[in-house]
């Protein structure tokens, strides 16, 4: 459970960590967005370059972006696969019943690979770089305009927050309870399949319950102290644009830019 | 049957940014049949070393031996079953494990993991209840209905009807009140006098070290750096309050009264060793001051 990389935040003090939270949500979607623009090798080059320079801002490690990817390793191999055989066109080097590997196959599944590859590297490096409750304001920032559609804004955002406040608390107490039951003579992820789901039950009760017992904990001590909504609240934390955050949205103009004129 | 820890190292998800050191260099023994007490500053290292003891958590680097089983960094997880089994363990705040329908399933739940028959499981579950002290009416109940005290009761006596030789105790009497702390702790007294049952006992209450411990570990930054007789521990009252611990309030009372004059050799740890340490100065002091 705790190799699990994303969704994980690093502390640090880099250039990409004092962003603005919401310039960096705004920019990953953004950036997912315009990689589907690139369609040659020069674009990759140049979408590739602008990623492992983001990358060395954030003065992270690039092995632990890796790290992001290796769960996913099967299904980006699988979706490369099956680009690679059943792509046709081009020079075709082998064939064999439906498949066919062609220069046009490879060309593309090339070309998803990197796509993906870059996609996750630039959401991990999202949530590293972001604490998640930074994120959640940011979040809530830009459904803000939702609000005028009756979009219940304030209690998405709460919701948004108390949820990433507790992963970890639960990610906890799940560790906890599966050692309890392990003492007790479970044995987690063994057997066939059918014994595999039953021996969740003693996990999945204990952790509903305590789910339970703490949100009812937890909404009285929210009343007590005075919350009765999230209309006409103030803001502690409160987020700010910089000069570095327009830096950033000038890069993501020029790298489109490029982008455009190389397709 | 013996724990012992030899040059035991573990380190929290190594190899990632969020590495942790939990344990470093850690020789031990444990041995069959002491009631051992863990003391040492919250993160300190003692629950980690704790899931050692049935290997819950491998070292990363180093040997457990348990029993005849030795535990290296390579030790596959298969097959530890009659670890889990010798050595029962009850965590912090225990009544978060319970899950099943009834109270008397629930403490079943733990001797049919490991092969007993339903019926006997279920035999067994009705002495332990009878032993933890859980009243006949609340057998049948769902343990989510009971009181957080006798849940904690549920909890362990779910782990003692696995017939442990072990108990490995996390706190166990944290959060309850006075009365409930008492009779769990005479009770895991009462099975360690009578029954022969090895504990190994984690908690901040000095009081219960001095009473029912007859081993002491400190622990401090993932280390070991104290072992011995809870007499030798309290000796230096000064060096425990350096390592944010403390002396029994027994022992410390009777600093206060050395101060005023009166003599302690050794120092008592419980209030019976007090009260016969006392009652003859008294009475010299009173005769003294009757002439």
């Amino acid at each position: 459970m705790n190799k699990l990389l994303i969704g994980r935040y690093i502390p640090g003090n880099s250039f990409v960590h004092r962003l603005d939270p919401r310039t960096k949500l705004l920019a990953s979607f953004y950036y997912i967005g315009i990689i589907f623009l690139a369609d040659n090798w020069q674009t990759y080059l140049v979408l590739l370059l602008f990623t492992l320079a983001a990358i060395a801002m954030s003065k992270i490690k690039l092995g632990f972006f890796w790290k992001g990817v290796r769960p996913l390793i099967w299904l980006i191999l699988f979706t490369v696969l099956l680009q690679v055989f059943f792509t046709q066109g081009g020079h075709v080097y082998w064939h064999w019943g439906i498949f066919t590997l062609s220069q046009y196959g490879l060309i593309n599944g090339t070309y998803i690979f990197v796509r993906f590859v870059l996609i996750i590297f630039m959401s991990t490096l999202l949530t590293l770089t972001t604490p998640p409750l930074a994120l959640a304001d940011a979040v809530e920032y830009i459904l803000y305009p939702l609000k005028y559609v009756h979009f219940p804004v304030y209690e998405v955002a709460l919701m948004l927050s108390i949820a990433l406040r507790f992963v970890p608390t639960l990610m906890d107490e799940t560790e906890k309870i599966m050692n309890a039951q392990r003492a007790r003579g479970v044995d987690f992820g063994e057997g066939s399949l059918m014994q595999r789901i039953k021996s969740l039950v003693p996990l999945l009760i204990p952790l509903f319950v305590s789910s339970f017992n703490r949100a009812d904990d937890l909404a009285t001590a929210m009343e007590a102290r005075g919350y009765r909504g999230g209309e006409g609240r103030s803001k502690f934390r409160i987020l700010k644009w910089h000069a570095a955050d327009r830096w950033v949205g000038l890069s993501f103009i020029v790298l489109t830019i490029i982008l455009i004129v190389l397709r | 049957m013996d724990i012992t820890f030899t040059n035991v190292d573990y380190t929290y998800q190594a190899n990632t940014p969020f590495q942790g050191v939990g344990l470093r260099d850690i020789n031990l023994t444990i041995h069959g049949g002491s009631y051992t007490a863990i003391i040492g500053h919250t993160g300190s290292g003692k629950s980690t070393l704790l899931q050692h003891l049935n290997a819950l958590l491998k070292p990363t680097a180093g040997t457990v031996q348990i029993g005849d089983r030795t535990i290296t960094p390579a030790t596959n997880n298969k097959n530890l079953k009659p670890i889990r089994q010798k050595v029962g363990m009850v965590f912090q705040f225990p009544e978060s494990q319970l899950f099943e329908e009834t109270v008397l399933k629930d403490i079943a739940f733990g001797p049919q993991n490991f092969g007993m028959s339903a019926d006997k499981a279920h035999q067994r579950a009705e002495e332990m209840a009878e032993l933890v002290g859980l009243p006949k009416e609340t057998w049948e109940q769902s343990p989510f209905d009971l009181s957080g005290g006798q849940m904690r009761r549920v909890a362990i006596a779910g782990v003692l009807a696995m017939q442990p030789e072990y108990l490995v105790l996390d706190e166990p009497s944290a959060g309850l009140d006075p009365l409930g702390r008492q009779e769990m702790m005479d009770l895991f007294n009462k099975l360690h006098r009578e029954n022969g049952l090895t504990i190994v006992l984690v908690t901040h209450q000095m009081d219960d070290v001095a009473n029912y411990a007859d081993q002491v570990v400190v622990m401090e930054h993932g280390q070991v750096i104290r072992t011995g007789t809870p007499r030798e521990i309290f000796a230096n009252e000064q060096w425990l309050v350096d390592k944010q611990l403390g002396v029994p309030k027994t022992t410390h009372f009777a600093e206060v009264l050395k101060q005023q004059g009166f003599q302690f050799e050794p120092l008592p740890l419980t209030e019976d060793e007090l009260v016969t340490a006392l009652l003859p100065q008294l009475l010299r002091q009173g005769g003294a001051a009757n002439e």
